[in-house]
């Protein structure tokens, strides 16, 4: 516990020293929303608008997470490797994604609605899809990340490794908002939050299980 | 593999192609004669997710040995589950286009399937951009493990919870459907079994092709 403690402490300190990597993502949001703005103009029709709003989130989390593991050093790794378990350097990098992706997302809900407006009916529960959207993005993207690094560390192979196995999730997710932004009832949304919650209990599971494989080298 | 499998392999295979195509099936409304599709699309999907289930045995006993043969054996697995997943979207676009007028629809299943097809080919390019051979196999056993885990949620999972316009979802005509009809299962059950035979043999030569590959190049 403590481990992971100090590691996530250390990612947020990296992250406060270089803080034009956290601009940077903010500005691609804002960029990328703007073109779809300037392309679309308004959209009233709400599969539209839940579906450009889920594709922008998927590309700002292959980038966001994409430098996870990327930018560390050989030299660094080694140096977690001698000091800390394989478990916890997972499972700190998993939650400190996962918060990266809860503020891009809180950003994009933002940004997203100034500009192409908002029509969503039930907004407590969009935002419920929205974190348990988030966590998934993060938990997925992290291991792959860590896979990439291993495999000559291109941005292309991250985006060919995650999108196939995101598609459950972007399909459930997007099946959940859009119900949120219809304003359906929990009694009938419920069983997409309970697949997203397991997605994500089996895709950290998984991690934890498999990532000490990857680190060993 | 034993010679008695190979037997049962093609004794089965030859009775279910022949008498897929002869025996009487019954004749359902929009089906008609197109139900004998399930003597040879049905198959693929059972061998595929048969040998797909091995890659995925073998990765993981990869890991816990570092073996090299474990990993040939998950590598071998994987390719001939992508080639009987084509021949499955092959035999089931033919018939899709004939029953429902399309080639493709947005269906679950129909993408679940073309989803996975894109995860083992992922699967195959990150082998490929690795060129130490022990780094290759493990990273590619924790990838394979990783996104067999994620797709069966996908696989078998989601299509239960959603309609779909394919046989065995949303009231559409099923095999649970032809139980009645007990012809069409003496056809189907030898069917699947001489399929998952067959892909099992081609991952059995492939392996002995891989050594004596790799044995030529220890000579040299």
């Amino acid at each position: 516990m403590k481990e992971i403690k100090s590691l996530l402490q250390k990612e947020i300190m990296l992250e406060w020293k270089q803080k034009y990597a956290f601009n940077g993502l903010v500005l691609y949001i804002v960029s990328t929303i703007f073109v779809c703005f300037l392309s679309f103009k308004q959209i009233i029709d709400p599969p539209t608008w839940n579906a450009l709003f889920w594709i922008i989130m998927l590309f700002a989390s292959v980038n966001a997470i994409a430098k996870s593991f990327l930018t560390e050093s050989r030299g660094r790794q080694l140096y977690f490797y001698s000091i800390a378990s394989a478990q916890a350097v997972i499972l700190s990098k998993i939650i400190y994604n996962l918060v990266l992706m809860l503020v891009l997302s809180i950003f994009n809900l933002i940004f997203y609605t100034l500009f192409l407006g908002n029509i969503v009916q039930d907004m407590p529960m969009f935002i419920v899809g929205l974190c348990l959207g988030s966590a998934g993005f993060a938990s997925v993207m992290t291991m792959i990340s860590a896979i990439a690094s291993k495999a000559g560390s291109s941005s292309t192979l991250m985006a060919i490794l995650s999108f196939p196995i995101l598609i459950p999730l972007l399909i459930t997710i997007i099946r959940f908002s859009k119900n949120a932004m219809d304003g359906i009832d929990w009694s009938i949304n419920y069983k997409f939050a309970i697949i997203l919650i397991a997605l994500n209990v089996l895709t950290i599971a998984l991690s934890y299980l498999l990532f000490p494989y990857l680190w060993r080298e | 593999m034993k010679l008695y499998l190979k037997i049962i392999c093609v004794a089965f295979l030859l009775f279910s192609i022949i008498g897929g195509l002869l025996i009487p099936v019954p004749r359902l409304p929009i089906l008609h004669e197109t139900i004998r599709n399930l003597f040879y699309h049905v198959p693929m999907w059972f061998s595929m997710i048969a040998v797909l289930i091995a890659s995925l045995y073998y990765s993981i006993k990869y890991l816990g040995s570092n073996e090299m043969r474990y990993d040939v054996l998950a590598e071998e697995s994987a390719k001939v589950g992508v080639m009987f997943g084509i021949l499955g979207l092959i035999t089931g676009s033919i018939w899709a286009k004939n029953t429902w007028g399309a080639w493709w629809t947005n269906d679950v299943k129909l993408n679940g399937a073309a989803a996975t097809m894109l995860v083992y080919f992922a699967y195959f390019l990150l082998r490929n951009s690795l060129d130490d051979e022990y780094k290759r196999a493990r990273i590619a056993a924790v990838y394979s493990i990783f996104a067999f885990a994620l797709m069966a949620v996908f696989i078998f999972i989601l299509p239960r919870l959603t309609d779909s316009l394919h046989p065995g979802n949303g009231g559409n005509p099923a095999f649970a459907k032809y139980d009645l009809d007990s012809t069409m299962r003496i056809v189907f059950y030898p069917a699947v079994i001489g399929w998952t035979l067959l892909a099992a043999w081609i991952v059995n030569i492939r392996v002995r092709i891989h050594k004596i590959q790799n044995h030529f190049l220890d000579l040299e």
